[in-house]
């Protein structure tokens, strides 16, 4: 095994981990300022990668169709919490857990009517799609776009949240969210927005997925469920758990995928190897979750609630 | 107990036994599915016998499912992953050499206790949002760990071996029908009764205040967690039947679509009610089955119709009897 090899595979880990961020960063505010858990997160990301192939196909500009997956999101999902969710903020979290259930199952069927069962493909930019120099090795330029974009995001949402206004609201929101609304703020419009920001996040995982994966119905949920393991290592409420929290699932799934089978090999027997090597790389990210939840349950990084 | 129920509960739920409407309405369902065998043999059509087999495994799951999410107030959203590996497991020990069907229970209730435990003790370290996450989670982790299996199918699963053994009655369709039916029975029977005793007390009472419950000298944890283990026992059971109904084990029965509907079961025939789980098993069902005859694109009515549910229905089917509430049905505030 190389250096060059596992340096690569870290890249990858992190640039997965880079989109498993945009996905739990608008989740875990959600989370953490409307108490409202949001199993339909994953049917934005899908949406945001049909919105971006449509785009896409229509105007053959890359941009444009980032842009489409990004604030599509947002408009849709401003019109989603003002018309449905919104009456769900108040609900218990099963009543929460039902009805975006019930949503997952629509949006799924919805773009099976709609686009068909086939799966969509979009291309890698010409722009992009050469390797960049890195380190002295070769690296993709767009992973490599990804991970900046991602570290971008993850900058901008700091400011947003430790320098703004908006952001302070946002706090004030997350601590107690009576006493900002006494105070005269509109908190239903906060929520909305925080809600559409999320959304447009993930439209924007969506829309960067685009190019790496096949985009069809039902693609949202294998990631929904990663993102709810991100926030529940990370620290639920908190963005900077769901940064570190991102990074860790993101680098340790892929090095279990790339490394571990091949260590095994090294370590064991070949059959025993080819046994326990998938085994194990597919399941590592939940025991993983499942330790540090036995040791620390409210998570690495919680929220300092002072 | 009584100084716990006056210090826990909101008054207590009347002690004038089960209402006349609630008895007729359960015993009218009772004896519509003892029917079904018989309706199926005198016309000859198999079918029906083999949906309703299948709506009371999931009626049994339900039930299971009830006693951690109604009584508890545990919302998981991982039991189909005590399905599956019900399921998974007959087909274990049968390569292992154990075509026995009593044998095999016992095996599974041991193996899927020892899980429950460890999953269940991790997962009631949280509460709330982080319980529905962890407990997702553990049942993806089983649901790629089967995927990944591939001596068993990988994700295409396989078929079961041979039938559970049970002397003469191995691989017969209707005493399997009647075995569920009795089982399905005895489940409704032993969790009625066990709400009323003391361990139910506590269990409820946690589900709605557990500092209080702490106050009065009870620790919550070990009824919560003997709850959640007995709900995943029922549910282990019922994918025990499931596969060998229909002779075939595979990763779907653990995806997190069918704990999701074993949820939307549970509530559509009112969360915290003895039998309302098996009406909205029986309804959930019935409803899809409609729904699949009517158009290939089915979930696009069916998930609005859970929304207007989560919306409107708020006691479930069976809370909408005026006095069923005396059946133990929990308030939501």
């Amino acid at each position: 095994m190389s250096p060059e090899l596992v340096l690569t595979q870290l890249l990858n880990g992190v640039q997965f981990g880079v989109l498993l961020f945009l996905m739990a960063a608008g989740l875990t505010l959600v989370f953490g300022i409307m108490n409202f858990i949001n199993l339909a997160h994953g049917s934005l990301y899908m949406m945001g990668a049909y919105f971006a192939a449509l785009a896409y196909g229509k105007t053959d500009s890359f941009l444009l169709a980032i842009a489409a997956g990004t604030l599509g999101l947002f408009a849709l999902a401003v019109a989603l919490d003002r018309l449905a969710l919104s009456a769900l903020h108040r609900r218990d979290h099963l009543d929460q857990v039902l009805a975006t259930f019930g949503l997952v199952l629509f949006a799924n069927e919805a773009v099976r009517l709609f686009w068909g069962s086939t799966p969509l493909f979009m291309d890698v930019p010409a722009w992009l799609s050469g390797p960049v120099q890195l380190l002295g090795f070769n690296y993709p330029a767009y992973r490599g776009a990804i991970i900046a974009v991602g570290l971008l995001v993850a900058l901008g949402l700091h400011l947003l949240i430790d320098r703004t206004r908006v952001g302070m609201l946002i706090r004030a929101g997350a601590s107690n969210r009576d006493m900002v609304s006494a105070l005269g703020v509109n908190i239903g419009w906060l929520t909305t927005f925080i809600f559409a920001l999320g959304a447009a996040l993930a439209g924007l995982a969506g829309a960067m997925v685009g190019p790496m994966m096949s985009i069809q119905s039902g693609m949202g949920e294998p990631v929904l469920i990663l993102t709810l393991v991100v926030i529940v290592i990370g620290g639920i409420g908190s963005i900077r758990g769901a940064l570190l929290g991102a990074l860790i699932v993101g680098i340790a799934d892929t090095l279990g995928r790339g490394v571990l089978p091949v260590l095994l090999y090294r370590l064991f027997d070949p059959a025993v190897a080819a046994a326990a090597g998938p085994a194990l790389a597919s399941v590592g990210v939940y025991l993983l979750m499942a330790a540090v939840l036995a040791l620390r349950p409210q998570g690495l990084f919680p929220v300092r609630h002072t | 107990m009584n100084a716990l129920r006056d210090a826990l509960l909101p008054a207590p739920p009347a002690a004038r036994g089960i209402p006349r409407i609630a008895v007729a309405a359960g015993g009218m369902l009772a004896a519509l599915l003892m029917a079904v065998p018989v309706y199926a043999w005198a016309t000859g059509d198999a079918y029906v016998l083999t949906m309703f087999s299948r709506i009371l495994v999931f009626a049994l799951a339900a039930v299971g499912l009830n006693i951690a999410l109604g009584y508890g107030g545990m919302v998981s959203m991982g039991h189909a992953m005590y399905i599956g590996l019900g399921a998974y497991l007959v087909v274990l020990l049968q390569e292992a050499g154990i075509v026995s069907g009593w044998l095999q229970i016992a095996a599974i209730l041991l193996v899927v206790a020892v899980v429950a435990a460890l999953a269940g003790w991790v997962a009631l370290r949280t509460q709330g949002i982080a319980f529905i996450m962890i407990t997702l989670a553990f049942a993806q982790l089983f649901f790629f760990l089967f995927v990944s299996l591939k001596a068993y199918g990988g994700d295409e699963g396989m078929t079961l071996p041979q039938p559970s053994g049970f002397g003469p009655l191995t691989g017969d369709r209707t005493a399997l029908y009647y075995a569920l039916l009795a089982c399905l029975g005895a489940t409704v029977y032993g969790v009625s009764r066990m709400v009323r005793s003391r361990f139910g007390l506590v269990l409820r009472a946690s589900r709605l205040n557990m500092r209080r419950v702490n106050a009065v000298g009870t620790a919550p944890l070990p009824y919560r967690l003997t709850a959640y283990v007995l709900s995943a026992l029922v549910c282990a059971l019922a994918g025990f039947f499931l596969v060998n109904l229909t002779g075939f084990v595979s990763p779907a029965y653990l995806a997190w679509t069918v704990s999701g509907e074993l949820i939307v079961m549970v509530v559509l025939g009112g969360v915290g009610t003895v039998v309302g789980p098996v009406v909205g098993a029986v309804g959930l069902l019935l409803l899809e089955e409609l729904l699949k005859g009517w158009t290939e694109y089915w979930m696009m009515v069916l998930g609005p119709l859970i929304v207007l549910m989560v919306l409107v229905l708020r006691r479930g089917l069976w809370g909408l009897l005026p006095a069923a509430r005396g059946d133990g049905a929990e308030a939501r505030e």
